[in-house]
């Protein structure tokens, strides 16, 4: 560590809210992958890990992940919901690793470069979600 | 590489700590390398939850679901089940006193519902050890403003009109002493945090110390700005190893980023603190004594003809702040005095951090806003008394703090109020006691407490607690003498009275206020040789109800003095002569037939 600026110091608190925006609850959208035994059966785990692959790969740990138990449609395992503030939630079905990667970049990347490029990213984030509201 | 899709919020508060919460964490690391999740999720160790009586406590985020009275059997099903699986396993969850029924939210449990979080702002929240996340829950910023932004008049002002009374007990205006400081002359000034935290069952100092030394640490430097002081001491008792840890952690990140030490955030404002352990001497929480300690002297107080602001440490300008009152700073100045004074009543502004201990169902931290009733704290948040008992007072204010009855419950709480009642706001300890507390008994206890803490300078304080104690004895024992009350009045005046400080001044408040609102008792002991809650040993007896006693022969078994006889279905009879009414045979009684009288 060395000693910083007061702008350092904004950079710092901007770095770890997205890093753990899981912990505070203000992520940008929460994707729920269904775990039962019958969603596990069918690969559940995988689909899962390749959403966490994607995140990190993408740095947007504001992406939150959630596991859930069976909704009680078992013959379309694995489900996957999308649920971004404001919205309603979007269900996936018949999931694998691949088309959570597609998922994911459709979501979350994707859209990204469509919205308009931002000056200052915290303040992008903020008028979008309000937007959606 | 995996992103971590869950943290696990585990407190690491003393508390919970103490039932097992470190144990849990090598488990809980142990099980999750063994199920392959280690990348994925994350285990942070947190400062205090202040839900201490049920730990250890794991926060399960972003599920927002919280476990309670974790035990290491607990944590395989716990990993298989929510970890992997999505389901809540709710036998682990808090269970509403009254109605059973799961609440697997913090928000929706009553104890935390009702609080309104400022100085505790990141309680569980954050890992304490880790700068980084202090800054990002927006600490540090408020530095930032007050240094670019702000004159040291300013910052004063401010304070002054957030009304920001000081939280360790005597409530004086913090803005006033400031300026105070500020204003005296001297080649350097010094600033402190008050962190010796003595009274029996408070904790709300070092919680914050332990869990967010930053909050601390940061409104220090403001003040010292405002103040013009260049050297800063935290004085922490040796008792709180931990606040001392993770103080000096804080202490180390905050002077690598350059927030403590020469030339602050490029303002040309140069300050550092350092850490002074206290052996643990009640009476070096007193400003005046704890300087001297700080000077390698005898924990000692002054008379106050001139106050410490004037000439303090090493005779030089000194402002002395407490814990919770340096932790309100970095708020007022973020969110601005009106914000502030938003909530609490006319005269105290804000929120205060109470300790609720002894007969509550939920025994914790707590912060509430100023104003709020005591039956409210009591019952709304801490759940009414245990087993179903009658409330009989409550003590506020720490050893030198006074009880108070359940006709006071619907007192507002505040600095005011609490002294009109015969008690005070103190620290913010908060004993709760039920029927089964016998008054005089809690009066002794807390002056035996206080003669051992007197620091014996001064002859009131001294000699007036000993004497204290030789008649609050001789009340409990059965030889209490018409007068005595008079006796404890005349006593407790001239101690009021004649003390060089505040220790000696406060001291006869539980005394005082016992008589004041429960003289029924004193008089049963005294006149009728009774203890009418059954605790002062000398003046009960215990005997078992033929009629109710079943012969199980329990008590016979821990009777350690073997006072007890009795055959197969032949009621049990307690020899009264050799009794030593240690309340053995009393607790294990399975049909209530064994009384007290």
């Amino acid at each position: 560590m060395s000693p910083i600026s007061a702008d350092q110091l904004r950079k710092i608190k901007l770095k770890i809210q997205n890093e753990n925006a899981l912990r505070y609850g203000v992520g940008r959208a929460k994707v729920t992958v269904h775990m039962g035994t019958c969603g596990i059966a069918s690969g559940a785990r995988d689909v899962l890990e390749s959403l966490l692959v994607d995140i990190a790969q993408y740095k947007a740990t504001d992406v939150i992940v959630a596991v859930d138990d069976c909704v009680g449609l078992c013959e379309r395992e694995p489900l996957v919901t999308i649920l971004k503030p404001g919205q309603k939630p979007i269900e996936y079905e018949k999931m694998n690793p691949d088309k959570m990667r597609h998922v994911f970049k459709e979501h979350f990347i994707v859209t990204e470069i469509q919205e308009p490029v931002e000056g200052e990213s915290g303040q992008s984030n903020e008028g979008k979600r309000s937007q959606s509201n | 590489m995996k992103a971590v899709r869950s943290h696990l919020l585990l407190c690491g508060g003393t508390g919970c700590r103490a039932s097992g919460g470190m144990t849990l964490k090598d488990i809980l690391e142990a099980e999750l390398e063994k199920r392959g999740l280690s990348d994925e999720m994350k285990i942070v160790v947190t400062g205090c939850n202040g839900f201490c009586a049920l730990g250890p406590i794991l926060v399960v985020q972003p599920d927002d679901v919280i476990y309670v009275s974790l035990k290491p059997k607990d944590i395989p099903e716990l990993v298989s089940e929510h970890f992997i699986k999505g389901r809540i396993v709710k036998r682990l969850l808090y269970k509403h006193p009254v109605t059973k029924q799961e609440i697997p939210t913090m928000q929706q449990i009553p104890f935390f519902a009702q609080q309104e979080l400022r100085v505790l702002r990141n309680r569980g929240l954050i890992d304490p050890e880790k700068i980084d996340e202090y800054i990002g829950r927006d600490g540090y910023s408020a530095l930032a403003k007050a240094l670019a932004e702000m004159t040291p008049d300013q910052i004063i002002d401010e304070v002054e009109k957030s009304g920001l009374r000081g939280r360790g007990g005597g409530g004086f205006l913090t803005a006033r002493k400031w300026r105070t400081t500020r204003s005296a002359p001297g080649a350097v000034r010094y600033v402190i945090c008050n962190g010796d935290e003595g009274d029996p069952g408070a904790f709300m100092d070092r919680s914050v110390m332990e869990g967010d030394p930053h909050s601390v640490i940061e409104g220090m430097i403001i003040g010292a700005y405002a103040i013009g002081a260049s050297k800063g001491y935290i004085y922490v008792r040796m008792e709180y190893p931990l606040a001392v840890k993770n103080l000096a952690k804080a202490l180390t990140d905050a002077r690598a980023y350059g927030l403590l030490g020469d030339n602050i955030l490029g303002s040309g404002f140069s300050f550092d603190i350092e850490i002074n352990r206290g052996g643990g001497a009640f009476i070096c929480g007193e400003s005046s004594a704890l300087m001297q300690s700080i000077m390698g002297k005898a924990g000692e107080p002054r008379a106050k003809y001139i106050h410490t602001s004037e000439k303090g440490l090493w005779d030089m300008p000194t402002n002395l702040n407490n814990v919770e009152t340096w932790a309100n700073v970095p708020l007022i100045i973020n969110h601005g005095s009106a914000w502030f004074a938003s909530i609490g009543t006319k005269g105290s502004t804000g929120t205060k951090v109470f300790s609720l201990v002894g007969g509550v169902n939920n025994v914790g931290l707590v912060e509430v806003p100023m104003g709020i009733t005591l039956r409210e704290i009591i019952y709304d948040i801490g759940g009414g008394i245990k087993d179903d008992k009658k409330f009989k007072a409550v003590q506020t204010g720490g050893p030198s703090g006074g009880c108070i009855p359940a006709e006071h419950l619907d007192t507002p709480v505040d600095f005011d109020e609490l002294t009109k009642l015969g008690s005070m706001m103190g620290s913010g300890g908060m004993i709760v006691m039920d029927e089964d507390t016998c008054m005089v008994d809690v009066a002794r206890y807390f002056i035996n407490f206080l003669v051992d803490e007197s620091c014996g300078k001064c002859t009131p304080c001294r000699e007036g607690l000993r004497h204290f104690l030789t008649i609050l004895t001789r009340i409990t024992e059965g030889q209490g003498q018409e007068g005595d009350v008079e006796l404890l009045e005349e006593i407790g005046d001239g101690m009021i009275w004649g003390s060089l400080c505040a220790l000696g001044g406060s001291a006869p408040n539980p005394v005082m206020s016992t008589i004041k609102y429960f003289r029924d008792e004193y008089d049963a002991h005294i006149r009728d040789k009774k203890c009418p809650a059954r605790v002062c040993t000398k003046l009960i007896t215990f005997s078992i109800d033929p009629e109710t006693c079943i012969a199980c022969g329990k008590c016979k078994k821990v009777c350690p003095v073997n006072c007890i006889t009795g055959a197969k279905k032949v009621p049990h009879v307690i020899d009264e002569s050799i009794c030593i009414r240690c309340r053995a045979c009393y607790e294990v009684c399975p049909t209530d037939a064994v009384k007290i009288r």
